[in-house]
């Protein structure tokens, strides 16, 4: 496919936005419009370009796809090498759309500094599709960094009251889980090249390294940290209400959206394939505090007095989801989960919009302050349903497929996980239907709600890709799932093989401690 | 002609479409709307009964034997394969048939009913979409999809109770509605889960046909764990709660929705699986017992109400408890007979009760009626139809229906005496509660506002002439099922025999080993003939049970009005607790929704506050203080650099000395 293309089709969708980036810095400040709409522009032609990708992208394969590999520094054993299968495939379609919408989303909310806003969300988009497609750890890890900085901007620049604190705690917190994912990098970097002489940070052949399972648990304990951080796994999630509250609208889109499933991604590329043993042993460490994310998260956003935290705790009961369905080590516990993280994405990415276009009107993202917006602002009240029912995951709509195959899987591999995770289908009806009713029925009892004018057509234009999404996805899910299927199919083929044959060889290592035991005595 | 199963869902679901999509924004008008919704109705029940004649003409054993008609594959994920798919054979379409023709008729009485509301559009493309997921439900071949439908329903039924929104009480009510429900879908999910992990597949012909594969334990947890979801869905111990509220929604949709279709959703399923069910003799106990004592539960809260539709709403809650009773015992066409004749009569029951609300300015309150027969008599004869056949009067199709519940109840393997006794005294009860409402609402004296007296009328042609055909078929509809033990040929319990196969109608002799010994003595004697003459006996009986609960209504309520209060005054806590409905709201309010609401806070503050979010801003803390000494030793001055090496030397110095 690449050669029949003959261009590097995954580097021009990833730095595409960076050369965007570094033209804008050449535009006149004054010429705003002219500024949103080349932004608007880049993020368009992105997202078109990753819809080639998806065209082109055979899903009869299973292996890594648009392979390319330049040696960066060679006496390192470090590479530029990008690739990508069905599983990344599909995150990078979400990054690419959900940046569209945000730019959208951005036209009017945005007041100061719109040149350097925009900069800031391209640079972002090349360093989360980065992310995505990195193959060795070292490109990884400075795609995954690169990251923090125009986050930390969007949130410190452009952010609510408390945005300096929220900005900090962010950066702060997700760099203390990186550092020792740094940590853990070099140290599988080293065992490998002590078993192999071979210094290498190609993913692929540190799958292989040979190790203690003293040291996988160890390690693989690092890289979990790192990556639970950013999920945000109960209970490292602390960071997120703070940083969604605080961000602008298009800031907690993305940061909901793509940001957080680059920690659910980093497990399944890294730190699971890399360590099999570990990250077996850890499954009941893993589904339990997903588990209580789930119930938890659900239970703590139910009494959210603000619409922001009450989404952001939202997210914490999803990614709970996510986690459980990836640690049931099976088809469709896997599948759902990644199937969850886009759902996620446009779920949870659209309600941040609807709070955001609110807020635009009102300043205020108070429950108590709203009542009753379901006369005043009748197209935006259909565009919340139906953002909500997908939310809570009514058949029909994305939400569905995702957490039944997630419960499914879970199901086949431990049914008391199952049964206590299934429970949070009453409760996020319970949390996101209390808070419609309170936001969206009953009497306007604010004259301040009366005149609230309903959705601009650009407003429209912005959550009408949504709906169709969330039908399509909850529709036809064969469309996206044969992306996968031969993916997934083999990451668990791998992962499982590898795990199993760690344990062949304990036990072979006990048989023979035994018969010598035995011989002894 | 049975392959065209899929236009009957189409139907509805392209008039949801046209009215919701484009009815905002092209400002249609009403006439339009409605002829769009009911027309898509419309040709939905013509394609039902299209594919019903196909059927006939089919032999019996191979109505069962129609290849799913499927339309794409769904959900595909390893060895999860589930379709969108359609199942005909006579259970299904007896259900399209009744979804769809009910439907019809409510969709044109709306019409009228809905004229003057400024949401008519979103109320028809509302319903347009529940008869879409309903009969996605009834036809789906496969549990996922049903459960699509079984979902879909419920949020329409949220929507449409909380249909005006914009006060609290309907919000309230929609909202309770959906998460009472949800939280029999739980079960529900949780039954799929556990099917699929033992047979492999979702389909109905895969699961039934392999059903013999699971062992008895698995068979008992499945089904009550669907029958979880039935309790939700259709309105049973204990889930039953949202149900009176949900009368809260305009009256043709409690008729539709809230009487006559989707909360019959349940006895549908559980008859759909009835080979599940046959292999879980306790989970069919379960199912029996749970609807038995919800039909007696719901009549005595009945017996005191006096919101017309509240009071219909615990006789709908009491009438689908004894659909469960029949499927619970194994009478499995008994139970989807009821489901029949119920749509017909009590969907009519809500008409009327729309009717006098649209003739009342939406006075709901029966003490403040009566009389009403002189004002609107098509309402008051059509009312009084429905009133007969609801009570088990010989000769309307609810005493055919209700009568061979019973009998199954008393006679059938699965059945016991006590089941058939709570049934029997409930049926005195609903006689009792439905003359007390009719008594009280249409005859005697007028008991309300003159100015509203003044004002009342009959209705349209519109609205009454769908409750003229309601009527019709409440008291024929009982004759396709008339037993062989009145000289009928039960054609009814033929057609469906092929899905259920023949294990009912047989249980005479077990009846026998239930009776109490000397009757048993008796009845033995006479051999064969005894149990049709035993039959003849308990139908002898439960008819005079309903004329005891007319003539106690008529006496209480006709001739002698000042003894209500009286037993009232004389009986106060029984009163109370059961006008108050035993308070059940009350406990469930406290014990999960202020508990919930309370953990919730309390996790938020006192936990993810004070203790996660703290120990965070304590690392982050403890990490300031570190690097503020730290920062001590950089005071850019150099004299204390050079102290700083002198004195390092020094101890470098004592440690090599």
């Amino acid at each position: 496919m690449e050669t029949f293309l003959k261009i590097p089709l995954l580097s021009v969708v990833t730095f595409l936005p960076l050369v965007g980036a570094l033209l804008l810095l050449f535009a006149p400040r004054e010429r705003e419009d002219w500024i949103k709409g080349f932004a608007l522009g880049v993020t368009l032609l992105d997202f078109v370009l990753s819809l080639a990708l998806f065209i082109y992208f055979d899903d009869g394969v299973a292996g890594m796809q648009f392979v390319e590999r330049v040696p960066w520094i060679k006496q390192w054993g470090v590479s530029y090498y990008m690739g990508i299968d069905g599983i990344s495939l599909l995150l990078i379609l979400l990054t690419t759309y959900l940046m569209v919408l945000s730019i959208l989303s951005s036209w009017s909310a945005i007041e100061k500094g719109i040149k350097e806003y925009m900069i800031a969300f391209l640079l972002l988009e090349t360093g989360m599709i980065g992310t995505f497609c990195a193959l060795d750890l070292v490109l990884f890890y400075i795609f995954w960094e690169f990251t923090l900085i125009p986050m930390y901007l969007i949130i410190g620049v452009w952010g609510g009251p408390r945005r300096v604190y929220a900005a900090v705690k962010f950066f702060l917190y997700t760099m203390a889980g990186s550092v020792l994912m740094l940590v853990a990098i070099l140290a599988v970097y080293f065992l490998h090249a002590k078993a192999t002489g071979h210094y290498s940070f190609d993913l692929f052949a540190l799958y292989n390294t040979p190790m203690s399972l003293k040291a996988q648990l160890l390690l693989f304990a690092a890289f979990a940290v790192a990556f639970a951080i950013k999920v945000p796994m109960f209970p490292f999630h602390t960071w997120l209400p703070d940083a969604h509250v605080e961000a602008p609208t298009a800031g907690s889109v993305i940061l909901a959206g793509v940001l957080l499933k680059m920690g659910t991604y980093g497990f399944i590329r890294f730190a699971i394939p890399l360590f099999p043993y570990a990250a077996h042993k850890a499954i009941p460490w893993v589904s339990v505090l997903a588990l209580i994310g789930i119930i938890y998260g659900a239970l703590v956003s139910m009494m959210q007095d603000d619409l922001k935290k009450l989404v952001a705790f939202s997210s914490v009961s999803h990614l709970g989801f996510v986690m459980l369905g990836m640690f049931a080590f099976t088809v469709q516990g896997v599948q759902g989960s990644i199937y969850q993280m886009l759902n996620h994405g446009v779920s949870t990415g659209a309600l941040f919009l609807l709070v955001g276009m609110v807020y635009e009107r009102r300043h205020t993202r108070l429950i108590a302050d709203f009542g009753g917006l379901a006369r005043v602002m009748p197209v935006f009240a259909v565009f919340f349903m139906i953002v909500a029912l997908s939310s809570i995951a009514l058949p029909g709509t994305n939400g569905f497929v995702g957490e039944f195959l997630i419960l499914l899987g879970t199901f086949r591999s431990n049914p008391v996980y199952a049964v206590l995770g299934a429970t949070g289908v009453i409760w996020g009806a319970a949390y996101m239907l209390w808070m419609f009713q309170r936001v969206m029925f009953g009497p306007v009892t604010k004259p301040e709600n009366e005149g609230l004018s309903d959705l601009s057509p650009r407003e429209v234009l912005t959550l009408v890709p949504i709906v169709i999404m969330i039908f399509w996805m909850g529709i036809f899910p064969k469309f996206f799932f044969k992306k996968m299927d031969l993916s997934v199919e083999r990451y668990l083929r791998d992962v499982k093989g590898r795990y199993e044959m760690v344990l062949k060889a304990e036990e072979a290592k006990a048989f023979v401690a035994r018969s010598q035991g035995a011989r002894e005595r | 002609m049975t392959d065209y199963v899929w236009l009957i869902p189409l139907f509805p679901a392209l008039g949801f479409l046209i009215n919701g999509l484009i009815g905002r924004w092209w400002r249609l008008n009403k006439t339009f709307v409605s002829w769009v919704a009911c027309s898509a109705l419309g040709l939905s029940f013509l394609f039902s009964i299209l594919v019903f004649i196909g059927l006939l003409r089919l032999p019996p054993e191979s109505r069962v034997a129609i290849p799913d008609k499927v339309l794409f594959d769904w959900i595909v994920s390893g060895g999860l394969k589930t379709v969108i798919g359609y199942k005909v054979d006579p259970l299904s379409i007896v259900m399209a048939l009744v979804v769809t023709g009910v439907s019809f008729f409510i969709h044109v009485y709306s019409v009228g009913y809905m004229h003057e509301d400024p949401g008519f559009t979103r109320y028809f493309s509302y319903l347009n979409l529940f008869v879409f997921m309903m009969l996605n439900l009834v036809l789906a071949n496969n549990f996922l999809l049903m459960f699509v439908g079984w979902e879909g329903v419920g949020l329409c039924s949220y929507l449409l109770i909380g249909f005006w929104f914009e006060r609290d009480a309907p919000a309230n009510a929609g909202k309770k509605a959906f998460v009472v429900n949800r939280i029999g879908d739980f079960g529900f999910l949780l039954g799929m889960f556990l099917i699929f992990s033992k047979l492999g597949t979702l389909t109905f012909d895969g699961v039934f046909s392999k059903a013999h594969l699971l062992d008895p334990v698995t068979v008992t947890l499945i089904t009550l764990l669907l029958f979880t979801g039935a309790t939700g869905k259709s309105a049973q111990l204990p889930l039953y709660v949202w149900l009176p509220d949900a009368m809260e929604g305009p009256t043709p949709v409690s008729s539709l929705i809230h009487a006559a279709t989707m909360v019959t959703a349940g006895v549908y399923m559980v008859a759909r699986c009835h080979v599940l069910y046959e292999m879980a003799p306790l989970s069919m106990a379960v199912v029996a017992t749970v609807g038995a004592l919800t039909a007696m539960y719901a009549a005595s809260m009945a017996l005191v109400q006096v919101d017309f539709k509240r009071i219909l709403a615990y006789s709908t809650i009491s009438q689908l408890g004894y659909m469960f009773l029949a499927v619970g015992v194994g009478a499995f066409s008994a139970g989807i007979f009821h489901l029949m004749t119920h749509a017909f009569f009590k969907g009519l029951l809500f008409l009327g009760a729309g009717s006098v609300m649209h003739a009342l300015a939406g006075e709901l309150d029966i003490r403040k009626m009566g009389a009403l027969r002189k004002k609107m008599p098509v309402t008051f004869w059509t009312f009084l139809l429905a009133t007969l056949a609801i009570a088990g009067v010989p000769g309307f199709s609810g005493f055919f229906s209700k009568d061979e519940i019973l009998w199954n109840a008393f006679s059938s393997p699965q059945g016991h005496f006590l089941l058939w006794l709570i049934g029997f005294i409930t049926a005195g009860m609903t006689a009792f509660y439905m003359f007390r409402l009719c008594f009280m609402a249409f005859c005697g004296d007028y008991r309300g506002d003159k100015e509203v007296w003044h004002h009342a009328h009959e209705s349209p042609p519109v609205m009454t002439v769908p409750m003229v055909v309601l009527a019709v078929l409440s008291v024929i509809g009982g004759y396709v099922g008339v037993p062989a033990i009145l000289g009928g040929a039960n054609h009814f319990h033929h057609f469906l025999a092929p899905v259920f196969g023949v294990h009912e109608g047989g249980g005479h002799e077990a009846a026998l080993r239930l009776l109490p010994l000397a009757w048993a003595g008796e009845a033995a004697g006479e051999g064969g003939h005894g149990s049709a003459a035993l039959e003849l006996f308990m139908m002898v009986l439960s008819v005079v049970m309903a004329f005891a609960g007319i003539y106690l209504a008529y006496a209480l309520y006709l001739k002698r009005p000042d003894l209500p209060k009286a037993l009232a005054q004389g009986y106060p806590r029984a009163y109370r607790v059961l006008f108050n409905k035993y308070y059940v709201d009350e406990i469930y309010q406290f014990l999960f929704v202020d508990s919930c609401k309370r953990l919730g806070t309390i996790l938020w503050r006192q936990f993810d506050e004070a203790v996660v979010d703290r120990t965070v801003n304590l690392v982050a803390a403890v990490m300031r203080v570190l690097g503020g000494g730290l920062r001590l030793l950089q005071t850019g001055f150099v004299q204390d650099y050079a102290l700083g090496i002198i004195l390092g030397a020094v101890i470098v110095m004592l440690f090599l000395l």
